[in-house]
């Protein structure tokens, strides 16, 4: 399976980024899904897309800590404008679905994105 | 604190407080949350009771403390404590050699991770009159791997309070991370932003109704700081303000709402 990218992934499962648009190419190499952020600094990992209904600040280090290939942010989250400056000072994709976390982690894996 | 009169020593008196206030120990807070301007600006609000309360550690408690002798502020030492369920509790104690002692048990349930400071901000340790004195290099904006009734519990073994935190909040909270109040907290205080409307609030959530509620600050910055929640009692003492949250003896906890 070729590896894809932020922009392939947003493309097919029609996804609205917010931030880092410059950034969108980068690949895509797993998945995580939790809405703890200590759980997801644990099981995230290096050019994974993080699904999770949170869209506070913490979400933008943690993505950027780990470098991340992106956040979706589920069930019609928008985060706060604060948040979206400073993810774009981060080069943190933040990508939007009013979809359920369920809903995406089912399309990203149907996609092909393995989950560890 | 003035010396009690010795024959007066039970009169009920009045506390303004704010019990949930940061410091630059936060990495979120703003630089100006120094014991001198903190104790200032409380002043000026009327305070004369707060609490100290950092993410998971308390190494500024003891300054603001220290700053604090001589006038007529009563500082708690305490800190702003993350459970594993990513749920904010404020634990307050009277003294400052106990909430150490918690910090003790606390940093051993903290993953040995290192504070990246452009991310979660700088975590300055200073003294009484504001001087750097060091930098924790340890992640404190994280989750101490403790349960809920665990944190409720050891607190009180060590005789301090432990409120859930801003409860109305989207993240952090008791509400949004359990959807409801364990039992572990069926009685006792929650803790309120100063954004919460006690009529929509209640609705939102009616399990916050017939509840003792408190609005502090949750200060980052001085501007932050609240004075709309008041305790009747003797003394500014956990004994004391627990008995004023279930409202015994004639102690109460008051909470001026109308400034929504």
């Amino acid at each position: 399976m070729a590896v894809i990218s932020v922009k392939t992934v947003f493309e097919k499962i029609n996804l609205e980024p917010i931030s880092a648009i410059a950034e969108v190419r980068r690949p895509v190499l797993g998945g995580y899904a939790s809405d703890l952020l200590s759980c997801a600094m644990r099981g995230a990992k290096k050019d994974f897309l993080w699904v999770t209904l949170q869209s506070h600040i913490n979400v933008v280090a943690i993505a950027s800590l780990l470098n991340l290939a992106g956040v979706i942010i589920t069930e019609g989250n928008r985060p706060a404008p604060e948040v979206v400056t400073q993810a774009e000072k981060e080069k943190v994709i933040l990508l939007l679905s009013p979809a359920n976390t369920f809903s995406i982690v089912g399309q990203l894996t149907a996609l092909g994105i393995p989950g560890e | 604190m003035n010396e009690d009169n010795p024959f007066d020593h039970d009169r009920l008196r009045l506390f303004k407080a704010d019990l949930h206030i940061h410091t630059v120990l936060s990495g979120c807070a703003e630089i100006e949350m120094i014991p001198s301007l903190i104790l200032w600006q409380a002043e000026k609000k009327g305070l004369n009771l707060i609490a100290v309360t950092d993410h998971n550690a308390c190494h500024n408690a003891e300054a603001v403390m220290e700053a604090a002798m001589g006038t007529n502020i009563h500082v708690l030492p305490g800190m702003e404590l993350q459970s594993r369920e990513e749920v904010h509790l404020l634990c307050l104690f009277d003294a400052v050699e106990t909430c150490k002692e918690w910090q003790e048990k606390v940093f051993q349930k903290l993953p040995p991770m290192v504070n990246r400071e452009k991310l979660f901000g700088p975590q300055y340790v200073v003294n009484a009159a504001g001087e750097w004195l060091w930098t924790e290099e340890r992640l404190l904006a994280t989750s101490a791997d403790m349960t809920l009734e665990e944190i409720v519990d050891q607190v009180a073994s060590l005789g301090g309070v432990t409120i859930p935190a801003h409860v109305d909040r989207p993240s952090f909270s008791l509400l949004s991370n359990l959807g409801l109040v364990p039992e572990v907290f069926s009685h006792g205080p929650l803790e309120v932003t100063s954004f919460f409307n006690p009529q929509t609030g209640c609705q939102q959530w009616p399990q916050l109704r017939n509840r003792c509620l408190i609005v502090n600050g949750d200060a980052h910055r001085l501007q932050e700081i609240q004075n709309r929640t008041t305790f009747k009692m003797t003394h500014p003492l956990i004994r004391e303000m627990v008995m004023a949250f279930q409202g015994q003896q004639g102690r109460q906890v008051m909470v001026e709402w109308s400034k929504n």
